[in-house]
């Protein structure tokens, strides 16, 4: 396959930053998305050219650290899929490909495609957790959890930290990311005893991040790699609203 | 290339006894350190995976002051995140038999008897504090309708031992130390310092005392100084290029504590692990493994006549050969991953190889689905299914999976006693980046267990026997200076060769010669061709290499160069430890050294011990040997017959 | 209240005491179908509800403040987190593909304004009779036939599709404000969502039929 690719160059954080147009040739359908890269940065390196900075680490799928606007969409059209697992079989021969960094203030560029993410961090930080000190936990049998609320925990805790739901939505906002976070431990008796001030502490410091609110247009679950629901939101709100009624 | 024998090591703080006892005995001798003292000593973390995010987290809870590196732009990136299958631990809840004295017969055994007795007991006694701790945390492992965790048999384990959160138990137990890092940082107890790369360790006074480290940001080179530094930065599976590592992970932070004087123990076990995903061409980047759990329902296979390309689905039942079921009845498909990976390279090398390349076996879910209808199996495997069709376009629900080893684990690292101290004072290794636990292979399920068990549990112990001396003042200025213009002059030189070939080519060079020299299967001959070839390549890297850019700037071939320099050195030191090992053991299998089945044949005799090297300036390593004695469980030929 | 969630609370409060205006406001309006009697004195009503307890127009101004409270804080909360939408991306993307689905769901901001700047209009005409043939000192009845007489086309047209605009502004923002109060959740989607497209349906046919009736000559 022959691409042309459109490619967000910016040298630096303080830089304006611009497209620019790269010709890549015989990529193999088989090829990822990020290997189609690898494949023109080694010829740029070869040209004495910069290679395109992009975040990548485990790739396959896990670890969120890729993430790249592909043709207007977060990790590409393809649904439900990471930048890294994105395979050139989904694009036709002689198809032109614009290549974005995710766009939000609270993720200012730091060279190309690479966004600096601390913010989710923060968030994080500010009561992603359940405190329990290394030692002090009782035994695990000791409190059954239905299996249901288990599964749902699980499902938004497989969240992976992308940002993909930050770059998709037309607000810059973080809701799904920290939505999944709080779903997680609020659904677990374990999560119980910090429920309210959890989610009180981690929507307050994603408003003070500077990400946009939430207006419902489910932009982000669409492309969520991991298909983090909806419905999460609607339960961070829950117990957001009650935390402030306290 | 040339090495010579120095005294043999110990590990003087193992203590005696009766076996069950010594942990116990060990934190009760181990010197504590008052409260009030913990906030003025300094302890710097390399590494933020299962078992650096957990000792990060637990020292910091404890009171010390933490600072935490990683090169991922968050320490919830590190690549325990991507561990599929399990863990284990010796809860027993299902009352089958399993014990904590099972646990840890298993895991010497599986460990070829090339792991410490103390060692293994201890990681077994604590598997069970690591499952009560991540519960507490909120990880949500898989449940059954009673609300109980559930638990399955897992690579070479008879008992169901290990418990799992659907595919992405490694995602969930490093977010939870993750959370619990994150909890520190908030609470000021431990600054966190992330695309940040170590490029060296400063020993000063004997003792390590801090790191040089680049932020990969601005370039800017950084010291930190600390009374204790512990490592926990991985694998460095990468040297084979392709490998189911992220593509970040390196040697360079314990093999730059190598070259300050920490013994590299065992760096020839390399584990290949089964159910990976084939090479498909050329600009493969990385190899991506499907969890082994697959190989409780799925039957390996290859075709019983050589070059037999019909499609697997019209290869009739008798001319397919279930090859590890016919050669491992009692253990059939689930036999220790070594053996799997090992024989699936024999079919292959029949000829008998499917796919392209003929490197590839079938792991075939027909029966399965047949027996427990596609929606069990979909409920159980579906994500990695998912994850097989995106990568390969087939669906394994109506053909077969392909697989082919790949490299996994690197069971080697830096030696370290009992306390996962090196033989640099003041410098802790845990994790993968140790040797310890796993002897010459690793069991499925238990690198989670023993990242966990070093970083909650011993070292926050250990590493207080060590502080309580502290701490240990003013750091040398003159050491400190010298790591730092060593660094420089390191990466003024990368930048100055601007050769014609890219850091990658490189490596894929060095990758694929280490591969076919060093790797499933190792000969005398072609360990010494490859001792005759990397030496010619690294000085090719250092005449020829290029990249662009600059120091000052956020510079990924820079980077990447730093991490190859690294590899090279450490490729060396890896074939010479398999050529002096003439026995086969676990991942190491020698041509030379196997029985009359073709299997690996260990010899007691000259290789009952951890093999330490010290690093020498001029090139000629000294060889420790640390005497391995078995007082519980009786050294037999494995046999999985 | 001033984090973006508490703003988010204010618009679906806000929003239901509109809905519950809108939906008493069509039932009112229907009342034309019974005779230009029965609509002014469905009007009369209004102002005379609870006296004499209460005294004249003294419960309706109550809720007309109520309402324009509502608006206000409406408004209010979208302007501010519009803004902030737009803070939080300086820098806007070459290419941009939605990929959720719903029509409805992109059209909330320019949407509402329109509602807004009709809504201004609609008060001038059938409230105020500002712009109205009959003026204000007529009987409602008689400004609400005056105002869509068929000469008058382009007014029902204009009405026409600020209705349409209010049911897809509800469409979206009816299941939205249950979302937003987390009253949401998997099992309840399906529903919520038949509720508000059931409900913004009900309220544009109902809002139409009597303009329409009018310009077309079944009601005179």
């Amino acid at each position: 396959m022959n691409l042309t690719l459109k490619v967000w160059r910016q040298s630096g954080p303080t830089d304006a930053g611009r497209m620019v147009t790269y010709k890549v040739e015989d990529v193999s359908p088989d090829m990822s998305f990020l290997e189609m890269l690898d494949v023109l940065n080694e010829r740029l390196i070869i040209e004495g050219d910069d290679p395109v900075a992009f975040d990548h680490d485990c790739r396959e799928g896990i670890c969120g650290m890729c993430g790249m606007v592909i043709n207007g969409v977060a990790h590409g059209e393809q649904r439900a899929t990471t930048t890294c697992q994105l395979h050139m079989r989904h694009f036709e021969d002689g198809a032109t490909i614009t290549i974005e960094p995710w766009r939000a203030a609270p993720f200012p560029v730091v060279k190309d495609l690479v966004v600096d993410r601390s913010a989710f961090d923060r968030i994080i930080q500010a009561g992603g957790f359940v405190s329990v000190p290394a030692g002090s936990a009782p035994d695990a049998h000791s409190v059954p959890v239905r299996k249901e609320d288990a599964d749902s925990a699980f499902d938004a805790a497989t969240c992976i930290g992308c940002g993909a739901c930050v770059a998709a939505c037309p607000n810059g906002s973080a809701s799904l990311f920290t939505a999944a976070k709080i779903t997680h431990l609020s659904l677990l008796p374990q999560g119980q005893p910090e429920r309210l001030t959890r989610a009180k502490a981690m929507v307050d410091q994603m408003d003070a991040e500077g990400f946009g609110g939430c207006t419902n247009t489910g932009e982000c679950t669409a492309v969520c790699p991991k298909g983090i629901p909806l419905d999460t939101i609607a339960r961070m709100n829950s117990d957001y609203l009650q935390a402030n009624k306290k | 290339m040339k090495f010579v024998e120095g005294p043999d090591i110990r590990d003087t703080k193992a203590p005696e006894g009766p076996i069950e006892e010594r942990w116990e005995k060990r934190k009760f001798a181990a010197k504590l350190v008052n409260p009030a003292n913990k906030r003025k000593l300094n302890v710097i973390v390399v590494g933020t995976g299962l078992a650096g995010g957990s000792a990060a987290a637990t020292l910091g809870e404890l009171g010390y002051n933490v600072k935490s590196f990683c090169y991922q732009d968050s320490p919830r990136r590190a690549h325990s995140i991507a561990a599929q299958g399990g863990i284990n631990a010796a809860k027993n809840y299902r009352g089958d038999g399993d014990s904590i004295y099972r646990l840890f017969y298993d895991t010497v055994k599986g460990g070829d008897f090339r792991a410490r007795e103390s060692n293994v007991y201890r990681l077994a006694q604590v598997s069970v504090n690591i499952i009560d701790q991540a519960v507490a945390q909120g990880v949500p492992f898989a449940r059954e309708y009673g609300g109980l965790l559930d638990t399955r048999s897992f690579g070479g384990a008879q008992v169901s031992r290990t418990f799992y959160a659907r595919g992405q138990t490694g995602q969930q137990l490093l977010l939870g130390a993750y959370q619990a890092l994150e909890r520190q940082v908030a609470a000021g107890t431990v600054q966190m310092f992330t695309r940040h790369e170590m490029l060296d360790l400063i020993v000063a006074d004997g003792r390590a005392r801090g790191i040089i480290v680049r932020d990969m940001v601005t370039g800017e080179i950084e010291r930190h100084v600390a009374d204790a530094v512990v490592l926990a930065t991985g694998g460095y599976g990468n040297v084979f290029f392709l490998s189911t590592n992220a593509k970040g992970c390196n040697t360079t932070a314990i093999w730059r504590a190598h070259e300050r004087g920490a013994y590299f123990a065992n760096p020839c076990y390399t584990q290949i692990h089964p159910t990976c995903i084939p090479v498909s061409g050329e600009y493969q980047s990385k190899l991506t493994l499907m969890s082994e759990s697959l190989r409780n329902d799925g039957r390996v296979w290859v075709p019983l006549r050589k070059g037999d390309d019909r499609a697997p689905g019209d290869i009739p039942e008798d001319e397919r050969d279930y090859y590890l079921e016919r050669i491992y009845p009692a253990f059939g498909n689930l036999v220790p991953r070594d053996i799997a990976s090992r024989a699936a390279k024999n079919v292959c090398d029949e000829g008998r190889g499917v796919g392209p390349g003929g490197l590839g076996v079938y792991l075939d879910f027909r029966d399965a689905i047949n027996r427990l209808g596609r929606d069990a199996v979909e409920k159980k495997y579906g994500n990695l299914f998912e994850m097989y069709e995106r990568i390969t376009g087939e669906n394994p629900y109506d053909v077969p999976m392909r697989i082919y080893p790949a490299v996994h684990y690197t069971m080697g690292g830096l030696w370290v006693d009992y306390d996962l101290q090196s033989t640099i004072p003041g410098l802790f290794v845990i994790g993968e980046a140790n040797f310890s636990d796993h002897g010459a292979n690793r069991l499925g399920a238990s690198a989670l267990m023993q990242g966990l068990a070093d970083g909650y549990f011993v070292l926050p112990t250990t590493i207080g026997d060590y502080l309580a001396a502290g701490p240990f003042g003013e750091v040398d200025e003159e050491a400190v200076t010298e790591a730092e213009g060593k660094v420089r002059a390191r990466i003024e030189r990368l930048l100055s060769v601007n050769g014609n070939r890219t850091p990658d080519s490189f490596h894929r060079e060095l990758g694929k010669l280490m591969w076919d020299y060093c790797g499933m299967e190792r000969t005398e001959e072609s360990l010494r061709k490859a001792l005759e070839r990397i030496p010619e390549l690294r000085k090719e890297f250092w005449e020829n290499v290029k990249v662009t850019g600059t120091a000052e700037e956020l510079n990924q071939v820079l980077e990447k160069a730093g991490r190859v320099a690294d590899f090279f050195d450490l490729a060396e030191l890896m074939c010479l430890d398999a050529l002096v090992r003439t026995e086969s053991c676990g991942g190491h299998f020698r041509a030379e050294s196997q029985d009359a089945d073709g299997e690996a044949l260990r010899d007691d005799e000259h290789f009952a011990h951890v093999s330490a090297w010290e690093y020498s300036p001029e090139g000629v390593p000294v060889l420790h040997k640390e005497p391995l004695e078995y007082e519980y469980v009786k050294m037999t030929q494995r046999s999985y017959k | 209240m001033a984090s973006s969630n508490g703003k988010k609370a204010v618009m679906a409060v806000t929003g239901a005491v509109m809905v519950g205006f809108l939906v008493l406001h069509m039932l009112g309006n229907l009342k034309i179908f019974l005779g230009r009697e029965s609509f002014n004195d469905y009007a009369h009503a209004l102002r005379t509800l609870l006296e004499p307890i209460a005294p004249y127009r003294s419960v309706l101004t109550i809720l007309e403040i109520i309402l324009v409270v509502s608006v206000v804080l409406h408004m209010w909360a979208a302007i501010s987190l519009a803004r902030r939408a737009k803070q939080a991306r300086p820098v806007k993307y070459v290419a941009k593909k939605s990929q959720a689905g719903g029509y409805a769901t992109h059209i909330m901001r320019w949407g509402g304004l329109t509602i807004a700047l009709y809504v201004v209009w609609h008060l001038l005409d059938l409230t105020f009779g500002v712009v109205n043939p009959k003026g204000f000192d007529s009987a409602p009845a008689d400004r609400m036939i005056a105002g869509f007489d068929p000469s008058r086309w382009w007014v029902t047209l204009i009405y026409l599709v600020a209705v349409v605009l209010v049911g897809l502004h509800l469409r979206h923002g009816v299941w939205s404000a249950f979302q937003t109060l987390g009253w949401a959740n998997r099992a309840r989607y399906k529903a919520l969502r038949a509720t508000a497209s059931l409900l913004s349906a009900v309220l544009v046919v109902g809002f139409l039929a009597p303009p329409l009736a009018i310009t077309f000559g079944v009601v005179k």
